[in-house]
């Protein structure tokens, strides 16, 4: 159903973080760029869509005084908003955003960080676009930053702290920008598993909280008001945002989800975890009846590797890219022709135990 | 990132140093007395009282290079001496094996256990010795105290932190590619079948369920490996069956350890140049512990008739050739500044700790922590 593409060389291997991978595509110059995290470095490699041309480019988490000790990053996320596209990087001592191609850094954020270490690390962690103007980030003691971001320049500003975690956030998503309306446009995730359903606004508005079970949710997606999440048990769960309501339960990885992802246009849900496997499942949600299927597609195994990222390349999911600890390059994996179709048949294939 | 993995990569690392040291200890045949002093007086030294209250303070995680210095003076706490190669080789198999540990967790609290499996391993070395075994008691109860009450997600960002420390090292180990848990380019196999960690389900099952939660349908799906249910929880006590074998001892007399350097991958190279980035206060990381270290040796190191050399490898021409061949960037760098506990020594340090406190005047720096410490070092 997907076969391997050539890989892509990094400079350095992927640090083991959660969602390790960020990807965007550039369509009007047929460029798409990747990210991954190397400790205190961010990899950007950016590839031409012939597969010709490849250029790379490290970008450093910049401390303010240099003989300070280095700063680990965090990740590493392109935010793609409708007048421009940014690049976070959120580390020990803060965030800083740069344009799209790590060019030019436009904004630096410091955390308070302390004189002296404290028990509790401190960190930035979490990175999403969100409607048509924010940029959210979380922190380790579980707020999450609101930016205001222009359409151009470098007049970003804090415009709200969001403080319902009580842990640190691990992961944030969104949905609906532009001219979307939605309900819930985003979700926050914490290390106890616990979520925040928001609507942005100049106020942002919690609409819903749903209870984790001591278990961290390290990945999430929002997709057709629907909360997908992955978990340190290997379990993925999908919960009506807005009500809480579980529609479903995957037993989908024998240890901890690394990273998720959603392909919007076709619903392709990408999952990938320490135990060296990425698994594409096909969602179907009609948000109307209320009904949710999802039914899986394909595995594929990364050998003597704990994956840290994967991402869809392109909002129908027609590719992915991977990343593992310790490894020094990006996998990509393109479907098959036929496997549009075959998305339509196989789901009703599945062996099925009506209860 | 987290504050709280010294310690434990202290401890793992040191277990891991003990076991390598007893078994070349007795394949070189070394009179039992003799041996039994290097043992306890190295382990006396891991869980000295002031040594431990610095290491258990929240800090970030040394560099390789600082930490390496510290683990050199502690090989050098006893009348055993360690030529340069050898103590790179007991270096690199103490790192592989804590390495392979720590990734083959099933689960990121499960190095708690790791770290007690190593514990309980150096409890029964010093079994008959009153003294340090309260030592080592003490030690449990500090790491049961921190470490117990912290959630998965703080355990993982432990583990997170102690993979970057990590990454990157693909040095091969004999015992470890003759058990085919590693590949002959260094990586270790992580396999896709056996019990799965406590608290996971074996994946293959999806279940849809109703808005008012009545399960709807169930589906299976194949999940590309052979799992089986998770073991029986280990425990987190002083005592009791940790269950997993990681962080045991795998080494014996009749297998010997042997790293092979040739081959390793270039990526260790590019890992090196990035950290080696230019640092102004570089000798002052010649650390705290490192300095704590080397005030605590136990025995006066210039006394020949009781010393004696051990030597990792088969032969001394053995050795000498390990140590020209060492590729460069596999060199840990070490700070050279003898694990002695002479004035000139400890002069030096404080001549280059003032140098770089704000004012530059050591006098006026007297407040500073290190200066205590440092003080109370050269009254030891």
């Amino acid at each position: 159903m997907f076969h391997k593409e050539k890989s892509i060389q990094l400079k350095n291997s992927a640090s083991a973080l959660y969602n390790n991978l960020s990807v965007l595509r550039i369509a009007p110059r047929r460029l798409t760029y990747f990210t991954v995290v190397h400790a205190n470095v961010v990899n950007m490699v950016s590839t031409s869509w012939d597969g010709l041309n490849y250029s790379h480019r490290q970008l450093q988490s910049k401390e303010p005084n240099v003989a300070t000790s280095t700063s680990l990053i965090m990740q590493a996320a392109f935010c793609a908003l409708p007048s421009r596209d940014l690049l976070v990087v959120s580390s020990q001592k803060g965030i800083q955003m740069y344009e799209s191609d790590g060019s030019i850094m436009v904004y630096w954020h410091a955390l308070d960080t302390p004189e002296a270490p404290t028990a509790h690390a401190v960190f930035a962690r979490g990175i999403s676009a969100v409607s048509d103007n924010y940029v959210c980030v979380g922190v380790s003691s579980g707020a999450v930053l609101v930016f205001d971001v222009p359409s151009k320049g470098s007049n970003i500003t804090l415009s709200e702290v969001l403080e319902e975690h009580k842990e640190a956030i691990t992961d944030i998503a969104s949905e609906c920008s532009g001219s979307q309306e939605c309900l819930a446009n985003l979700v926050t995730a914490d290390d106890g598993g616990n979520m925040c359903v928001w609507k942005s606004g100049e106020e942002f508005q919690l609409l819903n909280k749903i209870p984790g079970l001591d278990m961290t949710c390290s990945s999430v997606k929002l997709w057709k008001g629907t909360v997908l999440a992955g978990y340190g048990t290997g379990q993925i769960r999908l919960y009506e945002a807005v009500t809480g309501i579980l529609h479903a339960e995957v037993n989908a990885h024998a240890r901890w989800i690394y990273s998720l992802d959603i392909a919007p246009f076709s619903g392709l849900l990408l999952s990938a975890a320490e135990d060296s496997f990425v698994r594409v499942w096909h969602l179907s949600i009609t948000p109307e009846t209320n009904s949710v299927e999802i039914a899986h597609l394909h595995n594929e195994c990364v050998t003597d590797t704990q994956i840290c990222g994967a991402k869809f390349c392109d909002g129908d999911g027609y590719a992915f890219a991977v990343t593992g600890y310790d490894l020094s390059e990006i996998i990509r994996l393109i479907g098959r022709g036929e496997g549009r179709a075959l998305l339509r048949v196989n789901w009703r294939d599945q062996s099925r135990e009506e209860v | 990132m987290s504050t709280r993995t010294l310690p434990l990569l202290f401890i793992n690392l040191g277990g891991e140093m003990l076991y390598i040291l007893d078994q070349r200890l007795r394949a070189q045949n070394i009179p039992a007395d003799k041996a039994k002093k290097v043992m306890n007086d190295i382990i006396t030294t891991m869980f000295n009282k002031k040594f431990l209250e610095e290491l258990f303070k929240p800090q970030e995680l040394y560099s390789k290079k600082a930490l390496r210095t510290v683990f050199d003076r502690l090989a050098h706490a006893s009348i055993m001496r360690l030529n340069q190669a050898s103590m790179d080789k007991l270096y690199d198999l103490m790192t592989m094996a804590f390495k392979y540990q720590v990734l083959l967790c099933p689960r990121p609290k499960d190095i708690l256990l790791v770290s007690f499996n190593h514990m309980d391993a150096i409890k029964d070395f010093v079994k008959d010795t009153p003294s340090i075994l309260s030592q080592v008691d003490e030690t449990y109860q500090q790491l049961i105290e921190m470490y117990t009450p912290l959630s998965n997600g703080e355990f993982q960002l432990i583990r997170q932190t102690l993979l970057i420390f990590f990454q990157d090292m693909h040095i091969r180990v004999s015992i470890f590619l003759k058990d085919k848990v590693q590949n002959s380019n260094g990586r270790f196999v992580l396999p896709t079948n056996g019990p799965v960690p406590r608290g996971t389900q074996i994946p293959g099952m999806i279940r849809i369920f109703s808005c008012s939660g009545e399960e709807l349908t169930r589906l299976q799906f194949n999940n590309g490996g052979n799992y089986s249910s998770a073991l029986r929880e280990g425990s987190f006590e002083m005592f009791g069956n940790r269950v997993t074998k990681l962080g045991t001892n795998m080494y014996s007399v009749s297998r010997p350890v042997e790293t092979h350097m040739s081959g390793t991958s270039k990526s260790s190279a590019q890992h090196t140049k990035v950290n080696a980035a230019p640092n102004p206060l570089a000798k002052e990381e010649l650390n705290l512990l490192a300095r704590l270290m080397g005030g605590l040796e136990v025995q006066k190191p210039g006394s020949t008739d009781t010393g004696f050399r051990v030597n990792l490898f088969a032969t001394d021409e053995e050795e000498e050739e390990a140590l020209i061949s060492r590729p460069n960037e596999l060199s840990y760098g070490v700070i050279s500044i003898q694990a002695t506990k002479d004035q000139q020594a400890n002069a030096e340090l404080t001549k280059i700790m003032g140098e770089f406190t704000e004012s530059g005047d050591p006098s006026s720096s007297a407040s500073s922590k290190g200066d205590d410490l440092l003080a109370m070092m050269d009254g030891l």
